[in-house]
Formats: C-alpha cells, structure tokens, sequence
C-alpha cells in the first residue's frame, strides 16, 4: 500500500517536471468525453482541435504585438455537475488557464459558472441554452441562442408559415430543455392567437407514448410539437402515425443528428425543426469550416462542433482584441463583441452573456436536412 | 493484541488526530484565500470530506447491519433541497445560516428516513435493495416534478455556505457521531442483527426498531452531507440524485471495506485521488487520453478487489481512530 503511494507520488512529481515546458498560452476546455453525451464531447475536441491546429499553424495568437502559441487544456466533466466543478477547480487554479470553454450540458455549466465567476475567469459556453446560465453573472457567455428564444421562433414558424390554429405537445417532462421549450411554446403559441389542444408529458427513456398520443388524437390538432432528443423522436412520430394521427410535426434543434433519419426512416419526411445553423446556407464561414472538420475528422459535423468552434475563435478575436491574455480584459473584450462572424452565424453580444443571433428552420427532405428558412 | 501490551498513553489517538486535521484544514484554507495554496487542492480536500461522510453513514446499514440498501443519494437529495430552501430564504449572516440550513437538512434527510424505513425494513436482502432504490427513484422523479423546486431545470443562486472548515467539522462531528454509536449497545445490536437476525429476535432484540435506528441515522447523515454539498456548490438538479450517485458511494464503500469506519475513510480519498491523479497524469501526456480515465479507473477497482477481497480495510479499524478502553474490538476478525 505505502509503495503504491510512493510510486504514485513519484511519478506525479516525474510527469510535473515534465509538463512544466511551455506551452503557450493555456485555454481550458470541460467537455463531456464520457458519460450519457459523449459523442458530443467528442465532436467538441473535434472542434477545439482544429481551431487550435489552424491558430498555431499561423504562428499562435497576436497579443499585443508578438505572436504566442496557444494551447486548449480539454478536460472530460462526465457531463456530471459535480465533476464539472472539479474540473473548473482544476483548470483555474492547476493550469492557470485564462478562459474557459465549456460546458456544454446547461446542468454542467450552470455548476461550472460560480466558480468561474468568483474567481474573475471568462466563462463561454458554447452549448447550454438554459436562460439561468448566464443570468445575473458577468464572466459567463454563451454562443448559442436560448430557449425561450427557440420556442418563440417554433410557435411563430407554426402560426405564421404553417398556418396552425391548434397545437399539441408531447415533451420529457424529466429534462430542463424540453420542458423549458415547450412551456415557452404554449405560451407563445397562445399569444400568436392560437390555441393549445394538448399538453402531454412523459419521463425519459419511456417508450410507448399511445395514451398520450391517443389523447392527443381526440383533441385534433393542426401540429404537433415534439421537442425531445433526436433517439425518442422517430418513436414518437412512428407511434403517433400508426395511431392515425396525420397531422403536421414540427421540432427543435434536439433533433439535430443523422441518427434521426437512421431511426426514423421515411416518417420523417415532411417535418421540421429550429437549429443553429445549417450546413445548406450558403455563407463563407459555414461552408469552410465543414469542409475543414470533414477533411479532418471524417465524421458529420453537429450543431455542437460548430459552436464550439465559433466559441474559440470569439475567444481568440477577444484576446487579441484586448491586447493582452488578462481575464478581465477578456471578459470585457468579449462583452464587445460585434457582427463575428462565425460558422453559425452573426454573433453580437449585447450587454448580457447571451448573444444576438438568428436561427434556422430545417426541412426534412428525401432523408436530408434541408435549409428552409432562416429567422432572427 | 496481547494482554501484557505495555499501556503507553500514544499521542496518536481520535482526539488528537481530529483536532489536528481541524487545525491543518483550517491552515489550508487560510493559505488558500491568500493565493498560497492551491484551490483546486482544497476543492478535492472538500469533495473527499463530503463522501466520506456519506460513506461513513452508508457503512451504518450496508456494512454494521449488513443489508443492502440502495437509496442513499435521495436523502442526500432530501438533506440537500432543504437545506438549499432554508438557506435561499432565509436572510441570515452565513455563521447562523449555515448552522440551520444543516440543522433543517438533517432533520428532513432523517425523517424521510425514518418513514421510507418503516415501510422498506418489512422487506429483507434483494428485496429491500429494490425497495430503497425505489425511493430513491420518488424522490427524484418528485423534485422533478415540483417547479418550486426548479423541477428538472435545478436550483440556481443558493448562497455560498460551506468551505472547508464547515466540511472538516462536520466529517468529524459524523465520524466521532457514528464510531460511539458503533460500540454502543445500539453497534452490538446491528451486529447481532448482520450475523444472525432471528437469533437475535429471539434474545430480545426489537429487529425492526433497531434496523430503522440504524437507516434514520444514515439518511440524516446522507442529508447533512446533501446540504453540504447544496451550500458547496451553490446548484443543484435533480438528476446529481439519482442511483448513479448511489452506485458511486458504494463503489466507495466497498473499495475501503464493510464494517471498517476508517475503511470507509481511506476508500474515499483512495478513490478521489486516484480519479484525479489519472485525469492530472492522462492530461500531460496527451490530451487525446483523457479518454483512457473511465477506462483505467474501474480497472484498478477490479484489480483491488480481486486482490483484496473485503476492501482495503474490510471489518478492520485503524486502532488509533478507536474509542479508549477498547478491549474487545466489535467487528474484528483480528
């Protein structure tokens, strides 16, 4: 036991003499690597590992007037509150970091962010759409848009465009995003003039869904709002139209995984969801860096990875930006961000941790996300 | 342990040990808000005291009264909702609302305990592990479902309480707590009870009654370490609670060892270490195997307990951390 202890000591001691070479300036990362999410921690890495490849193959990051390498220190949170706030522990006071990315779940970076606040560390999510995130707190940002905004967009897109006058909700009653989006859903949808037939709940990882739906049936909706993660949908749907309910569905930007179409197959055709971005829009910044992460990593690029790209380099236009790699002057670099343009859009942050950016309505098309429409 | 064992008075004994850990946490500390010493070391300090009183009280049903219990993580859940409510409303300097904020934590953690024991102890061996885990799924799915409570969106702001010190303290106020009930005639029962149940029924031993003892005081220690941890972290969702939580502070439990107070001790900071040690180790070498970190951790679980079957301390103490007088040591194989 005491050797153990010793030949652990030791080698700790071996591998912090070694890690002691420079390295730059240092960024941490918390990705969920493991845990229920983890292929969004990996597409995560995907996404840091790029940006960090294309900013030293330039020379690094000009502060001032040098150039500095830099390097992302990416650490794995488990996607679990509590092992994101050793990691943010770790990164902070170990690494010395002097900007976090991450989380991306809203549980993680919600546990992330008191300590990023206190200790004065700019704090940028890419990911976590929770409102509270950010709420009242000056160091911590996000890149993506936020629910209520998402629900609203949904409820005008099914009022306006579709034409609906009646809704129903199936959602997870058991998962803050859900049911954050479909309360903001029924309220919007009611304010558009329309009205809510049903409201109907279940807990994740249920898989018959026929008592609501049935109930659901009676009620006769003109849509049905489904905005629950891309493995439950195609269920839902497959079930619902079994039950001979026809009407038009329409989700959120969960559904965004090619797993949706695996699973779904041809009852999907014909729906939609908001998203971040599509790879359909024709804008610069979007079609390079797909093309890039594809080159890469040979892998489909999700919501997820360009976010997290687009956080990196807010980052980076921030430091340098400032002039200098000091926290502060970081965090004031990003809260004066305009017009970035990045792989998901136009970013601007107005006084808040949250940005101003549009989202996209996706279409689903002979298997394929189509780019529909795009709202701000 | 023989009887002509010279009595020397050794220095290294339970009072001695805590006062000094109490003094070199708060040391610590001291140094830490003065940027001396690492925070991101007194944090793992925090975490390792957190488990190890959940561990420790865990120990109580699982390894003195030898059943299965598997709903630990939803009294911390109870312990640490209440104490987040208490403290979210109450307008209290921190010294007079923490004390209260625990106070109320523990009382509810223990009173759920009690109740969901009245229920569960008519129940033995599987069945109760399925009962227990059954709770601890009602206790989530209820926080979920109550948006006074966040629902499953969590609750954001609750004000900073704990530091190192408050979790220092409470480890040894638990330790000292469960120890004396361990080798009190409450200890001799549950033991009694683990080894042969009717045995004891039949020598006037009140079972029921006295398994519930012993799960009340583990709930209300479960709670104490939820609103810990509620005032530590200052959020909390319901999904921490789950019976993943749960199956973390078994694997605690049994890499330390039943029946071992300071098995229990050493299992928590076995674990935590080694878990941040890998991610510290994997981290320099290449950031492409921070991956390796679950893979590598249960590894060495297996191996520990393939080579030492009843934990690293199973059914023994460190005689140091012992009440005096201990003649007969309760539990020991030795």
């Amino acid at each position: 036991m005491r050797q153990l202890v010793w030949s652990l000591v030791a080698l700790l001691a071996l591998f912090g003499v070694a890690g002691c070479e420079d390295k730059g300036l240092a960024i941490g990362v918390s990705a969920p690597l493991s845990g229920d999410i983890a292929a969004l921690g990996q597409s995560t890495r995907n996404a840091v590992l790029l940006a960090q490849e294309e900013i030293n193959a330039k020379g690094g990051i000009r502060i001032g007037d040098k150039l500095e390498k830099i390097t992302f220190i990416i650490e794995d949170d488990e996607n679990r509150p509590e092992s994101t706030a050793t990691v943010f522990q770790k990164l902070i006071n170990q690494d010395r970091v002097v900007a976090i990315i991450g989380s991306q779940s809203s549980k993680c970076s919600n546990a992330g962010a008191p300590i990023a606040e206190s200790a004065g560390i700019p704090q940028l999510s890419p990911w976590s759409t929770n409102p509270n995130v950010t709420r009242g707190r000056k160091y911590v940002f996000r890149s993506c848009f936020i629910d209520p905004f998402q629900g609203k967009e949904v409820a005008k897109f099914a009022r306006d465009t579709m034409k609906a006058r009646t809704a129903a909700v199936l959602y997870d009653v058991a998962s803050d995003y859900n049911k954050g989006i479909a309360e903001v859903f029924r309220d919007e949808f009611a304010r558009a003039g329309g009205r809510i037939v049903g409201f109907e709940t279940y807990n994740t990882n249920d898989k018959d869904f026929s008592a609501q739906l049935c109930k659901i049936k009676g009620a006769n909706p003109d849509i049905l709002f489904l905005p629950n993660y891309f493995n439950e949908v195609p269920l839902q749907i497959q079930q619902a139209r079994k039950l001979g309910l026809t009407c038009k569905v329409i989700g959120s930007d969960s559904w965004d995984n090619p797993e949706l179409i695996k699973l779904g197959g041809r009852e999907m055709e014909g729906t939609y969801f908001t998203n971040h971005y599509s790879p359909d829009v024709d804008r610069p910044a979007s079609r390079e860096f797909i093309a890039k992460y594809r080159k890469k990593f040979n892998a489909p690029v999700d919501a997820a990875a360009a976010l997290t790209y687009d956080s990196v380099y807010i980052l980076v236009q921030a430091i340098e930006k400032a002039g200098k790699a000091e926290p502060r002057a970081i965090r004031d670099a990003i809260a004066s961000t305009k017009g970035f343009n990045g792989a998901t859009g136009t970013i601007s942050y107005n006084g808040t941790g949250d940005p101003v950016k549009g989202a996209v309505i996706i279409r689903i098309k002979n298997g394929k996300f189509v780019f529909d429409s795009a709202v701000n | 342990m023989s009887v002509a064992e010279p009595k020397r008075a050794s220095l290294v004994n339970f009072r001695n040990v805590a006062i000094s850990a109490l003094v070199v946490t708060a040391l610590l500390q001291l140094l830490g808000g003065m940027g001396l010493f690492n925070q991101y070391y007194l944090h793992i300090l925090a975490i390792i005291g957190m488990n190890i009183i959940l561990v420790v009280s865990l120990n109580l049903v699982n390894g003195y009264l030898g059943e299965f219990a598997l709903g630990h993580a939803g009294f911390m859940a109870v312990g640490a909702y209440t104490a987040a409510l208490i403290a979210m409303n109450l307008q209290l300097p921190t010294a007079l609302r923490l004390p209260l904020s625990l106070a109320g934590g523990v009382a509810a953690a223990g009173l759920i305990g009690y109740l969901v024991g009245l229920v569960t102890f008519k129940t033995v061996g599987d069945y109760l592990a399925i009962t227990t885990l059954g709770f601890n799924m009602i206790i989530v799915n209820a926080i979920q479902n109550i948006d006074y409570l966040g629902g499953p969106r969590g609750l954001t702001g609750i004000p900073k309480g704990t530091d190192l010190i408050t979790v220092a303290a409470c480890v040894v106020l638990t330790y000292w707590i469960l120890r004396n009930l361990v080798h009190s005639g409450y200890g001799r029962m549950w033991l009694s009870i683990r080894e042969n149940a009717i045995a004891s029924g039949l020598i006037g031993v009140n079972v029921n009654r006295v398994k519930n003892v012993a799960f009340t005081v583990a709930a209300a220690f479960a709670g104490l370490a939820g609103g810990l941890w509620a005032q530590y972290q200052q959020f909390i969702t319901p999904r921490s609670f789950d019976y993943l939580k749960t199956t973390e502070i078994l694997v605690m439990l049994y890499l330390g060892g039943m029946g071992s107070l300071s098995g229990s001790i050493l299992g928590v900071v076995f674990y935590t270490v080694t878990m941040e040690l890998l991610r510290n180790v994997l981290g320099m070498i290449s950031p492409q195997l921070a991956d390796l970190r679950m893979l590598l951790s249960p590894l060495i679980l297996v191996v520990i307990m393939l080579t030492r079957q009843y934990g690293l301390m199973g059914n023994r103490e460190w005689r140091w951390l012992q009440p005096k007088r201990e003649e007969s040591p309760v539990g020991t194989g030795a």
